[in-house]
């Protein structure tokens, strides 16, 4: 099968060209990095199925990081080569353009964003570039796929340039200054609310008012969310569905399959976070607690990602995320992170080095709640008074800020400086962000649903078998001891291996007091990732580094758990 | 004169001169805009061994103080 291969800067809608000419539905966003491994998907061209590769931007063939050097190998691999260029940066644009010609792979440039440069008052002559690259030239326009039919229709006329020679990289400069000069032409406009709006938004004080405000808003805006559709939606259907519950219920009559499927009635009426059956507990948590979350973070992370607003947040924290051996994009992993840690922990490739990528893996592992569990947090917590759900954060972000001060101490390598191109700020498309959510929702509940189900049914096998209360009996000198935890406390624990959120809900038949339920959800969160993070941070780490992380992951847990049980009982008063 | 984009204050304009530090370093602010005769403004000097983000046709790129450091540039009038 023949390799198309979709190359060009990062941020020019090379993720966007994907997904119309595949149909293939990926993740875009508007920063440089949001593809940080490539895509592969299948385009019909004329009949003939044809491979289409997206691969990471970059803006040379000599790579500075490793997404850029996934790039600069797939060219090598690629039968034909579309080269996505940003009409409105073009020069900048155009260096890389020289470098895939002159591998004298057959070329078709897409002359992408053009509805952006045309506003900007920035006007190409699209037939002397074409003549000047030797290759065929397409305006188009990825987010609303114009000209998408021209650039298929003329796939067949890709070539290898018949103008453009090898060179070294200074007659590379001086060719793309020529060009440049030759075929483009800028009508100066004034500076529009949005330049200015750019500006004051990477400025230190103007920009930290702003950051503080979006950060609040957004914050608002989850909960606004997530609390209605519980309230108006998901509660009112579990009540229309209970009495088919409780009819199947006395269907079944007492035994195994009933423990199963329906779990533990109470008072004749059910408790859906206690029972603990498949059709009780296994639907309610991730539908009426979990999902309404996930569906509001995900609504407001997509609209952020599209503005253009992230890399503006980058670098506003650089300062603080260099502290922490990072840089400033430190926070996309943790952006990403905070909707569920396996795209958290992809996102680390933004950051350059082992140090950097071993520092931001573990602290998303460490002190980084997904937003599954954040809400079954809120949920189980939030009715004892909003102080406690506090506790918990706070002590994460204390967390978060100590382990990152002294791993930066620590571990040894490069803590490359933040070096990052900030776009221009787009309206997001209703349409875009709608369907970026349900891509996230549904991978949530393809992936969450059957882990779920899996939990409660070993939980209720090895409740049958008597093992966990064996487990518990084992662990109780640490739990009671050390973390001021009842011993039937070790099985949420354990469950937390493999989802979390219903780790959380089995905390509450324990009958805890609210401070007891701050350390075990703390200890939840951070002693060690879910087993999806795990795999993702084997895959990503290394079984070296993944070791050191989980090492680090548990003994801080311990650490902390330890302490908390020392400094709550004295702050809320010895009763824990 | 020239002198460390480091220096420059917010809204000041320069000229790219050249580069101190290894060729990868230059090679790397080239690909991204920043190249030898180009005009640059100063839009934002964190403080705080913060970073320094400045604008190049049109384009705003955030750098690291180090970085910084290693730009040369002439203040335009």
């Amino acid at each position: 099968m023949k390799r198309i291969v979709l190359m060009g800067n990062p941020n020019v809608g090379k993720s966007g060209m994907f997904s119309r000419l595949t149909g293939a539905h990926v993740i875009t966003s508007n920063y440089p990095g949001t593809t940080v491994d490539y895509s592969r998907g299948t385009m019909h061209i004329g009949g003939a199925a044809t491979e289409l590769v997206d691969a990471p931007g970059t803006y040379s063939l000599q790579p500075s990081n490793a997404a850029e050097e996934i790039a600069a190998e797939m060219v090598g691999t690629a039968d034909l080569v579309i080269n996505v260029v940003d009409a409105t940066n073009l020069e900048r644009n155009l260096f890389l353009t020289l470098e895939v010609l002159e591998t004298g792979k057959p070329t078709i440039v897409a002359l992408n964003l053009w509805d952006e440069a045309v506003h900007q008052g920035i006007d190409i002559d699209v037939g002397s570039l074409e003549r000047l690259l030797g290759v065929p030239v397409v305006p188009t326009v990825g987010l609303s796929g114009q000209g998408i039919s021209d650039l298929i229709g003329r796939l067949d006329e890709a070539r290898p340039t018949s103008t453009v020679a090898p060179m070294d990289a200074e007659e590379r400069w001086k060719t793309v200054g020529r060009i440049t000069d030759a075929v483009q032409t800028i009508t100066h406009r004034h500076p529009t609310f949005r330049d200015r709006l750019a500006e004051a938004s990477v400025r230190p004080v103007s920009g930290l008012i702003i950051a503080i405000g979006v950060i609040a808003a957004a914050f608002w805006v989850v909960r606004l969310i997530g609390e209605s559709l519980i309230q108006y939606i998901f509660e009112p259907l579990f009540e229309l569905y209970t009495p088919f519950v409780l009819y199947l219920s006395d269907m079944l009559g007492p035994g195994l399959l009933h423990d199963i499927l329906i779990g533990q009635i109470t008072d004749g009426g059910i408790d859906y976070v206690e029972s603990m059956g498949l059709l009780t507990t296994g639907l309610y948590v991730p539908f009426a607690m979990v999902l309404p979350y996930i569906v509001a973070f995900y609504l407001t992370l997509s609209i952020m990602e599209d503005s253009g607003y992230l890399p503006r947040l980058a670098t506003l924290t650089d300062t603080f995320f260099h502290r922490l051996g990072m840089h400033g994009y430190g926070i996309i992993p943790l952006f990403l992170g905070l909707g569920c840690n396996v795209p958290g922990v992809l996102a680390t490739r933004v950051l350059e080095t082992r140090k950097q990528r071993f520092i931001a893996a573990t602290l998303l592992g460490i002190s980084i709640p997904c937003m599954a569990q954040i809400a079954m947090i809120v949920g189980v917590l939030g009715s004892f008074g909003m102080q406690y759900v506090a506790a918990v954060f706070l002590t994460l972000a204390i967390v978060y800020l100590t382990a990152g001060l002294v791993l930066n101490r620590f571990i040894g390598g490069e803590c490359p400086e933040i070096f990052l191109e900030i776009p221009p700020y787009r309206m997001p498309g209703a349409r875009f962000t709608l369907k970026k959510t349900w891509m996230r929702v549904r991978g949530f509940i393809m992936e969450a649903v059957p882990y779920l189900f899996l939990g409660i049914l070993i939980v209720n096998l090895l409740y049958t078998a008597g093992i966990l209360d064996a487990l518990g009996t084992l662990l109780a000198p640490l739990m009671e001891g050390w973390l001021g935890l009842p011993a039937e406390a070790t099985t949420a624990l354990l469950v937390g291996i493999l989802r979390k959120d219903l780790a959380v809900g089995m905390l509450v038949p324990l009958g805890m007091t609210p401070v007891q339920l701050v350390i075990a959800v703390t200890m939840l969160t951070m002693y060690f990732p879910c087993i999806a993070t795990f795999a993702v941070l084997l895959r990503e780490l290394g079984l070296r580094d993944m070791l050191l992380s989980a090492a680090v992951m548990t003994g801080t847990a311990l650490l902390v758990g330890g302490l908390m049980h020392m400094v709550l009982a004295g702050f809320f008063g010895g009763g824990l | 004169m020239t002198t460390e984009l480091i220096t420059l204050q917010a809204g000041t304009r320069a000229a790219v001169a050249g580069f101190t530090g290894s060729q990868g370093f230059a090679w790397k602010l080239r690909t991204i805009g920043i190249r030898e005769g180009k005009i640059l403004t100063v839009v934002a000097r964190h403080p705080f061994g913060g970073p320094v983000v400045v604008s190049v046709d049109g384009r705003a790129v955030t750098l690291g103080r180090g970085m910084a450091r290693r730009v040369l540039v002439d203040v335009q009038a």
